[in-house]
């Protein structure tokens, strides 16, 4: 190795070395001033939550108690009563609103995965105006639908609403859950003289099932806290009611009819459901990340 | 090929066989990177363990053994690659050229415009010219100037011998080269920084046997310019193109132990561990 052809290159090196340790303050104080101003982002884009939380409890928590949870409601005027109706409501059409949404969901949502044809194209497109339709419309829809056929107002009908708003989620992130399983393992299994059937049974839905668990429960959360479409359908009670075909109370509804109200006592009542309504969407919320979380990391 | 300043002089290895002029691995050569009790754990399990060797300047050095005996991680250790990784703890020390790799008084970016890296797949920034490849590292550590991004950017197509094949499409996008033009590509981008070592990871596991063949003459070549530090699973490779091999294995719970190392004449011809032996001429691995 002569030195004559090195030269240039040692010569550029030291020019390299010495440009990148000159100007390595000024990039070290870009980086600084960048990720300032990505902090900075975040903690303005937590106040709202912060706000909404922290204002939510202030308001609702004073009226929680036992009994808050145990006794149906009172008529106005008459102290004490509970939401033990607008609880047991939720989790009645929100319970049916899932049945019906979660295998119509994941069906679908596996197509698209599958699939690339163009019925998969106009399904996503769909589900994806389905996801941005306001929740007014849904329950209007959801009104014209099934309470003016059936003549009177029905839990039922609340569990299409609500329905119809956690289907597009579902489609949507269960594709993508179905869409992390690599490739090669449908095809070794494909391979090995499995039906595309027995391929989704065994081997799509074991290895995507964290995701869609956590597909299924930000949906719940989403459905859970929807109010609008229960407003045209369930329309709320006073009462505890089991039949889905009666009319029945929610704790949105109750956040919605009591928060409204003049007395003090109903809209103390609305900013407890309130609150709780909020504690159970982010349990839902926060497990379902968790779980992705852990149990995604079983596979890389 | 031969049309860069540097392809015609210098030793060149591709010889095939085990006799290399062994004269390129005796001491007396400067030592670019010392490695003294390197280990890497990962969540507190270690993937390398206690490795200690010198890297001479101006030679290839393999690191070679079965695929999970930490020869990547060892590699990635060599540039602090690893500082991201929030669960990697890297202990034991590297010196480049005198300088503590893992000390306090070389900041990491700067170390690694010094250790370059070539990796498995190629991976030009899909987004940019070719030309705007060569020269991205240039720019990343704040060179402007016109003069030394064109001269460093020639120079480095040279050595990577792509230059006849890119110098009148630099505005191309680099996706428009074929995998091996591209991997080419990706060693000339390192080169451009003039680094003092080249870190190749397995560069030609995503290539055609041509193209491969092209990268293995290249980095014989490129041994004159940088010294290389290149992980190979392909004892064929390592024996074509290294003047040092540095043999890691792992046996149960002891991944990343260093077996054996030196010249590579001596790595395949006569082993000093039972295990190397083993390795080489195939019997496991």
């Amino acid at each position: 190795m002569s030195i004559l052809a090195l030269d240039p290159i040692l010569t550029r090196r030291a020019e390299v070395q010495q440009a990148a340790a000159a100007s390595l303050r000024r990039r070290q104080w870009r980086s600084r001033i960048a990720l300032g101003l990505c902090m900075a982002c975040v903690a303005i884009s937590l106040v709202p939550l912060v706000a909404v939380v922290g204002y939510t409890i202030e308001r609702g928590a004073p009226i929680w108690s036992a009994d808050f949870f145990s006794h149906v409601s009172t008529p106005e005027g008459i102290p004490g009563g509970g939401i033990w109706n607008s609880i047991m409501g939720s989790l009645i059409i929100d319970g049916i609103a899932t049945a019906g949404s979660i295998p119509l969901g994941l069906a679908i949502g596996l197509f698209l995965a599958q699939s690339d044809s163009r019925t998969a194209g106009v399904i996503r497109f769909a589900a994806d105006v389905m996801a941005g339709m306001p929740s007014i419309v849904v329950g209007i829809f959801a009104y014209g639908i099934l309470v003016t056929t059936l003549h009177h107002f029905s839990a039922i009908a609340g569990s299409f609403g609500i329905g119809i708003i956690m289907l597009p989620i579902i489609i949507r992130a269960s594709e993508g859950a179905f869409r992390t399983v690599p490739k090669d393992l449908s095809e070794a299994a494909l391979s090995l003289g499995a039906k595309n059937a027995a391929v989704a049974r065994r081997v799509l839905l074991p290895t995507a099932a964290p995701g869609l668990f956590t597909a299924v429960l930000l949906a719940v959360a989403r459905g859970a806290g929807e109010s609008a479409p229960l407003i045209f359908t369930a329309i709320g009670s006073q009462y505890f009611v089991a039949n889905p075909l009666q009319p029945m109370a929610a704790m949105p509804l109750t956040i919605y009819l009591d928060g409204i109200q003049a007395y003090p006592e109903l809209q103390q009542f609305a900013w407890g459901t309130g609150l709780l309504l909020l504690v159970v969407v982010l349990v839902l919320a926060a497990t379902g990340r968790l779980a992705a979380a852990r149990l995604g990391g079983g596979r890389k | 090929m031969a049309d860069g300043p540097h392809a015609a002089v210098g030793t060149v290895h591709m010889q095939p066989s085990v006799t290399d002029d062994a004269s390129n691995a005796t001491a007396g050569t400067k030592t670019v990177l010392a490695l003294r009790g390197l280990t890497v754990s990962f969540s507190g399990r270690p993937a390398v363990r206690d490795v200690t060797f010198d890297v001479p300047e101006g030679q290839v050095t393999a690191l070679i053994g079965p695929s999970g005996s930490g020869k990547t991680t060892l590699l990635r250790a060599l540039n602090r690659l690893h500082d991201s990784a929030r669960t990697a703890k890297v202990t034991g020390s590297v010196v480049l050229n005198g300088t503590d790799v893992y000390g306090s008084d070389l900041h990491p970016t700067l170390l690694r415009s010094r250790v370059g890296m070539v990796f498995q797949r190629p991976n030009p920034f899909p987004a940019m010219s070719i030309y705007d490849n060569v020269v991205s590292g240039l720019r990343f550590n704040g060179i402007r100037k016109k003069s030394l991004l064109n001269e460093a950017a020639e120079s480095a197509l040279i050595a990577a011998a792509l230059w006849d094949r890119v110098r009148d499409r630099m505005g191309a996008r680099a996706g428009t080269l074929s995998g091996g033009e591209q991997q080419r590509l990706c060693i000339a981008r390192s080169l451009a920084v003039e680094p003092e070592v080249l870190l190749m990871d397995e560069p030609t596991s995503a290539l055609d046997p041509q193209a491969t063949r092209r990268i293995e003459d290249l980095v014989g070549e490129l041994s004159d310019r940088v010294t290389i530090v290149i992980v190979t699973h392909n004892m064929q490779q390592a024996a074509r193109i290294s003047q040092r091999c540095a043999f890691l294995l792992m046996a149960e719970d002891r991944a990343g132990e260093l077996i054996e190392v030196g010249p590579t004449k001596q790595i395949f011809g006569s082993p000093q561990d039972p295990r190397t032996a083993d390795y080489v001429e195939g019997r496991f691995g």
